[in-house]
């Protein structure tokens, strides 16, 4: 019995020990744990098999892609909305260049770069080195982008290049998580190859943030931007490089969004801004600046759709459901946030 | 003389109205040289045979009102919360929602109305002031920022209105209900222009009786100070919320009132955005603070003024946007204190060394 109690206030002060950052870590990947179970148990069917999983995966690789970025912005204190008019204008002036110009696959990823390297360096410069509120600037950024994408285009289409249509029908094959059909012929499990490039990202950027100088700078400029530049953190570069790699994520997450739909359409990516800042704070990062994690953010994206699976599948058909659920996780989210905030006072 | 002559100009340039009265100047001008039909006003008559006025600048009278209704509320909420408000759009829908709900009832296209439509805008007002308080809690007393908290609204609110009138969608055939987005009859004047008019008296008489406006910007400036000072900075960030979401209610009966009918994914999309945008054009800081009303709804008309000059060149409104965009950056760039530091100290230096030649001629 004593033994117990002792183990108990042991856990506890475990818990009451943690940083922000892993208790908010901590909470997300437990409660995406349970719903993910809880939907096998109750749902099962679509659950069960390994490739609901994956088919989460792949419908959402350019959403962690843009969560990232977001995630690294909210971190130094800033925000980006302009990601979904990015990744609409990505996807369109790809689709116009495969389509209407003949071009190469590996040029429309140069394009997709270089838009997001654009929007990056002037959202960055205008927010750092001018010192303008980063909402405006790239509300601004969003407006323009979703504006020029009509200019581009107005209409949506789908690309028929065929080196294109090749590379999106690509499937990476998952050993081991196969499962047999209806008519009992082994299928394998796959993903694809946006998957492997969110992946990829999801690494580099924890290894960026976690390991390197540049990483460490971040959290201290958005933890306190005054105590950061007494450190001798060059802040104005730090913010610029925050925004800049936003931006070049934002491309990135715009080609891959690209790669799994196919079409260039101005109503691609509407709304991603939304989704990533609410997966990047269902992840644990603070908007206040500070405090945050990639991984965190990855099983934000997770948590965020397997809700809206979830609700798909339970019945609850009429388009409201996802709005009003997606709201009310995010509402608990952030009130357990600001109890853990207030917890140290 | 001189001296005094130079404060004074130098003073103009200093007040915050300079900035969104300059950008409506140069629009003004912009018009003039490459069209001056634009301020061409007509009497003519509208579809029910009543005199009504039209023009480009009764247009931007029109539907700049409830434009510069929101940047009212906007403002207050940005100057205590140091944060803005992004689910008014969404507040918009939910309030027209009830407004429909409450006056057709069950039946989507009832034969006469449920109710007097003072009481179902009432009620509208009753749900906006909750959609705010909704907000405003988790603001003031949660301490969530507010861009965040309304996060939550802005994903849920389109979808509660759908719900709330069960996904139908209703339409009033009474004539009457389309006087508050359209005209009265006889009265040649847009009639959300006399509501806008009605809500700014309303506002300036609680900003000259009351401390509202004082502690509003002590909550702004400095929570912290002001509740030393015996100011309760929760209660008034939750009071701003509050009063944006009348503000929002308004704007949601000008809306249905306009078509009769609502959509609930399209009506008043991306107004949020505007109503923001009005804000900081009156150079208000979006970080809260010191704030000038005058200066904010004048922003407002300046973004529909804006709009409307796009829309005369045939600027297609998916394209809209792109254009807005780059007016916003030259605003906000040319309206940088660094920028701002930067031109003053080139200025000084051209005028000195004017002077050193002068005085060396």
């Amino acid at each position: 019995m004593e033994n117990k109690t002792k183990e108990k206030s042991g856990l506890l002060s475990k818990i009451s020990g943690m940083t922000d950052s892993n208790l908010l870590l901590t909470i997300t990947i437990v409660v995406f744990i349970l719903m993910y179970i809880g939907a096998m148990v109750f749902l099962g069917k679509g659950f069960l098999k390994p490739q609901a999983f994956f088919n989460i995966l792949n419908e959402n690789a350019a959403l962690i892609i843009l969560s990232c970025g977001l995630s690294l912005v909210m971190i130094t204190g800033g925000i980006d909305i302009s990601v979904g008019g990015v990744t609409a204008l990505v996807t369109m002036s790809c689709a116009v260049y495969l389509d209407y110009h003949n071009g190469s696959v590996g040029g429309a990823m140069l394009l997709a770069l270089g838009i997001g390297l654009a929007f990056g360096l002037v959202q960055g410069y205008l927010v750092a080195y001018l010192d303008i509120q980063p909402f405006i600037v790239t509300l601004a950024g969003m407006f323009f982008a979703k504006g020029m994408t009509t200019i581009i285009n107005s209409d949506p289409f789908n690309v028929a290049n065929e080196n294109f249509v090749a590379l999106k029908n690509t499937r990476v094959n998952v050993p081991g998580m196969g499962s047999y059909n209806k008519k009992g012929i082994y299928v394998n499990a796959y993903v694809e190859i946006g998957v492997i490039i969110a992946i990829l990202i999801v690494i580099l950027m924890f290894m960026m943030l976690r390991w390197t100088k540049l990483g460490r700078s971040f959290y201290a400029v958005g933890g306190n931007r005054q105590s950061a530049l007494m450190l001798g953190i060059n802040v104005k570069r730090t913010r610029f490089l925050s925004q800049l790699f936003c931006g070049i994520l934002a491309g990135i997450g715009g080609f891959v969004y690209f790669l799994h739909v196919g079409s260039g359409a101005a109503t691609n990516g509407a709304g991603a801004e939304m989704n990533a800042i609410a997966s990047s704070i269902i992840g644990g990062t603070m908007l206040t600046g500070g405090v945050g994690n990639i991984i965190g953010t990855l099983f934000g994206v997770l948590s965020l759709s397997t809700i809206k699976n979830i609700v798909a599948s339970a019945g609850l058909d009429q388009a409201w459901w996802t709005g009003i659920t997606v709201a009310a996780m995010l509402c608990i989210f952030l009130v357990v946030q600001s109890i853990v905030v207030a917890r140290k006072k | 003389m001189m001296q005094k002559n130079k404060f004074q100009i130098s003073n103009i340039f200093r007040n915050q109205i300079f900035i969104p009265l300059a950008a409506l100047i140069l629009l003004a001008l912009f018009n003039l040289i490459m069209d001056p039909s634009f301020f061409k006003i007509t009497m003519g008559q509208n579809a029910a045979g009543n005199p009504v006025l039209s023009g480009y600048l009764i247009t931007i009278l029109d539907y700049g009102s409830e434009l510069a209704i929101l940047a009212i509320g906007m403002t207050l909420v940005t100057a205590a919360s140091g944060g803005q408000d992004i689910s008014v759009g969404a507040g918009i829908a939910i309030t027209g929602s009830v407004i429909l709900r409450m006056l057709c009832g069950r039946n989507s296209r009832p034969d006469e109305l449920q109710m007097p439509i003072i009481c179902a805008f009432l009620i509208a007002v009753l749900a906006g002031m909750l959609a705010g308080a909704f907000n405003g809690l988790l603001v003031s007393w949660f301490k969530i920022q507010p861009m965040v908290a309304t996060l939550i609204l802005f994903t849920a609110g389109r979808s509660i209105a759908a719900w709330i009138n069960n996904n139908e969608l209703p339409i009033v055939s009474e004539p009457s209900f389309g006087y508050y987005g359209n005209f009265i009859p006889g009265i040649p004047i847009p009639t959300p222009f006399f509501i806008a008019v009605a809500v700014m008296i309303v506002t300036a008489l609680l900003l000259k009786f009351t401390n509202l406006g004082l502690y509003v910007q002590a909550v702004g400036i400095n929570a912290k100070s002001s509740r030393l000072n015996g100011l309760n900075p929760t209660f008034i960030k939750f009071l701003t919320f509050v009063l944006l979401g009348v503000c929002v209610a308004v704007a949601g009966l000008i809306k249905v009132s306009r078509l009769s009918t609502i959509n609930y994914s399209v009506v008043a999309k991306d107004i949020e955005m505007d109503a923001i945008l009005a804000v900081a054009l009156g150079g208000n800081s979006l970080s809260g603070g010191k704030f000038n009303m005058t200066a904010s709804i004048i922003g407002a008309y300046v973004i529909q003024f804006l709009t409307t000059t796009l829309y005369k060149f045939n600027v297609k409104s998916t394209a809209l946007p792109a254009y807005k965009a780059i007016v916003v950056i030259l605003l906000v760039v040319f309206s940088a204190p660094v920028v701002r530091e930067f031109i003053s100290t080139k200025w000084k230096q051209l005028r000195s060394t004017d002077k050193i030649a002068k005085e060396v001629a």
